[in-house]
């Protein structure tokens, strides 16, 4: 598999990272060697074998459903680059 | 008065207990080490000396009282990747200008804990992605070792290449760091420095910046194996704040290291001989086999085949889960803030304008193998060939063997700039192919330094343990360390 201008473009868009036109090309090889060096997997015989989903065996522990944090508005926003009342600051979303 | 910065962390530690000198003196001859040579080395991304002044007559205070913790009084150097109540964390990033957590990382904690002194924020590949600390927004750290009748600059590996630097360099006592596919383990091979990453799971992750989760561990770089086990028992331990960290009690990983190989069984797996692989590197392996034997280890031949397939697998799995952690830097929470006309053009823009190229090549190729269509033959694909290559070594492990015996990296350091790894990224990530297994199975690793080659640069052997048995390591380690019997301190240019 290997991806063209296009792919590239999309990819980037779903990765929400403006990619100029002049970098496409360089994204492009880039992208090809590294999917051209990870392809040598589909050589391996994984039937039967269970993806992992945790290196070491555990189970996710469970604690009380409680508040146990919080209250502190002003340290959440403390470093974003536009707040307003302890609220972030977007670009208006809807019309 | 002898350079105090010289001092293994141990005899530091010593000296100051038995007040010979103060936390305050050893902090002051750290902060004039730094102050003299970090605008050459380019280790510290951030000094923090009023604080570290502070905190070292603090322990001074209970030392005088005959108090203390186990570090009380040490200087350290803390990679950019920990967050530091107040202070500069910014994983090496342009996208986290300015950023200073209300909060600080329990790695850390614990370290403040047990009395150790913040001398400042080591610099690091950006967000730990890269093996030699030219991916810093902050440029590349230089490597205090050169080759023999070379003036050429060197990296020090990476991404902790600001802590395997300072260490070396003595610009701190010992430092922490942290390792995904080999970020602990390269850069100490390639400053002659010991490098331990622990099992998963044994230190929490909680105020870590997060790169990829499932192999993200923290962990010391020092300049002996025993300084090593004296970090690793205060950075260690449970946090119910890391769904991962395990409930375990902490050994006194100190107590191990003279603990011998006598008994032991040492693997020495086939498939870590790969071709082209420099004569020296096999020469230096054959001698660590030989050390081992000499202290009464037995050392077996065994198999793990599914090693070619651990860089592979980890270049799928990393990029696809760093993906998904840095989706939160967006220019609205914290840091980089680019105007863009809508809320889609401020992303864009600003993640474009905040992130170095290697970021987002791996960010890209995560997005990429994660998407409709491609989830199955890439993500799914790699999580079954990681299944398998956790199993070789339960299997070696269930036969007996108590450790795993190979070289640390493929090469001694190279140079800045290296235009073959430029042009081909992959080329760059062949650098942990030594180290990469262990992540992809979450086992405990060790890199001791053990010679050097033919130009006088620092080589190191890995050790990979049992889960849970770091221990071993630093008892294996240590034989190591003492067969060598190497001085391993650069020689001073900065």
């Amino acid at each position: 598999m290997s991806v063209d201008a296009a792919t590239v473009k999309r990819i980037g868009r779903l990765a929400r990272i403006r990619i100029e036109e002049g970098e496409v090309e360089t994204y492009r090889t880039e992208l090809n060697t590294i999917l051209g060096f990870v392809e040598q997997l589909g050589e391996v015989d994984v039937s039967g074998v269970e993806p992992m989903t945790s290196v070491m065996p555990m189970t996710l522990r469970r604690r009380e459903d409680k508040v146990t944090d919080g209250g502190y508005p002003e340290k959440i926003v403390a470093n974003a680059p536009l707040t307003e009342d302890n609220f972030f600051m977007v670009p208006k979303v809807v019309e | 008065m002898t350079d105090l910065t010289r001092l293994t962390l141990a005899a530091a530690r010593a000296g100051l207990k038995a007040k010979e000198f103060t936390s305050s003196e050893l902090t002051g001859a750290y902060l004039n080490a730094i102050e003299g040579g970090n605008s050459k080395l380019n280790a510290y991304v951030a000094v923090t000396g009023e604080r570290a002044q502070a905190q070292a007559r603090a322990s001074d205070a209970r030392l005088a009282a005959g108090q203390g913790g186990p570090l009380e009084g040490i200087p350290l150097g803390i990679k950019d990747l920990f967050a530091t109540k107040g202070v500069h964390t910014q994983a090496a990033s342009h996208i986290l200008d300015a950023f200073k957590p209300e909060y600080e990382s329990s790695v850390t904690s614990n370290l403040w804990r047990d009395g150790a002194v913040m001398l400042g924020k080591l610099n690091m590949d950006e967000f730990a992605m890269g093996s030699s600390n030219e991916t810093s927004y902050y440029g590349p750290v230089i490597n205090p070792w050169r080759a023999n009748n070379s003036n050429a600059q060197l990296v020090p590996g990476g991404s902790s290449g600001g802590s395997a630097a300072a260490v070396s360099a003595w610009l701190c006592a010992a430092a922490t760091a942290t390792d995904t596919g080999g970020s602990i383990r390269q850069p100490a091979a390639l400053t002659g420095t010991v490098g331990i990453k622990p099992t998963y799971g044994r230190c929490s992750r909680w105020g870590v910046v997060a790169f990829a989760s499932s192999l993200d561990q923290a962990g010391p770089i020092a300049r002996t194996v025993e300084d090593a086990a004296i970090m690793m028992t205060s950075m260690s331990g449970f946090d119910p704040k890391d769904s991962t960290s395990v409930d375990l009690a902490v050994p006194d990983f100190a107590a191990a290291v003279e603990r011998g190989v006598k008994g032991l069984v040492i693997g020495i797996p086939r498939e870590y001989r790969m071709d082209g692989m420099p004569a020296e590197i096999e020469a230096l392996w054959q001698q660590g086999i030989a050390w081992l034997k000499a202290e009464g280890a037995t050392v077996r031949d065994i198999s793990l085949p599914h090693t070619k397939y651990a860089l592979p697998a980890y270049y799928i799995v990393a990029p696809a889960e760093a993906s998904s952690n840095l989706a939160r830097y967006d220019g609205v929470k914290y840091g980089l803030r680019d105007t863009g006309k809508d809320i889609t053009d401020l992303y864009e823009l600003t993640r474009a304008d905040g992130f170095g190229r290697e970021v987002k090549r791996r960010i890209m190729i995560g997005t990429y193998v994660l998407s409709a269509g491609y989830y199955d033959a890439y993500y799914v694909q790699a999580q079954k060939v990681r299944t398998l290559i956790k199993r070789d070594f339960e299997i070696v492990f269930n036969d007996g063997v108590d450790a795993v015996l190979t070289p640390a990296t493929p090469s001694a350091a190279f140079g800045i700039g290296d235009e073959d790894m430029k042009a081909d990224p992959v080329k760059m990530y062949l650098n942990d192919v030594f180290t990469v297994t262990v992540n992809m199975a979450g086992l405990p690793g060790i890199a001791v330094p053990a010679g050097k080659d033919g130009a006088g640069l620092p080589l190191g052997l890995q050790l990979i343990g049992k889960p849970f048995d770091e221990e071993t390591l630093f008892a294996a380690g240590r034989v190591i360390e003492r067969s060598a019997g190497i001085d391993f301190s650069p020689d001073k240019w900065w």
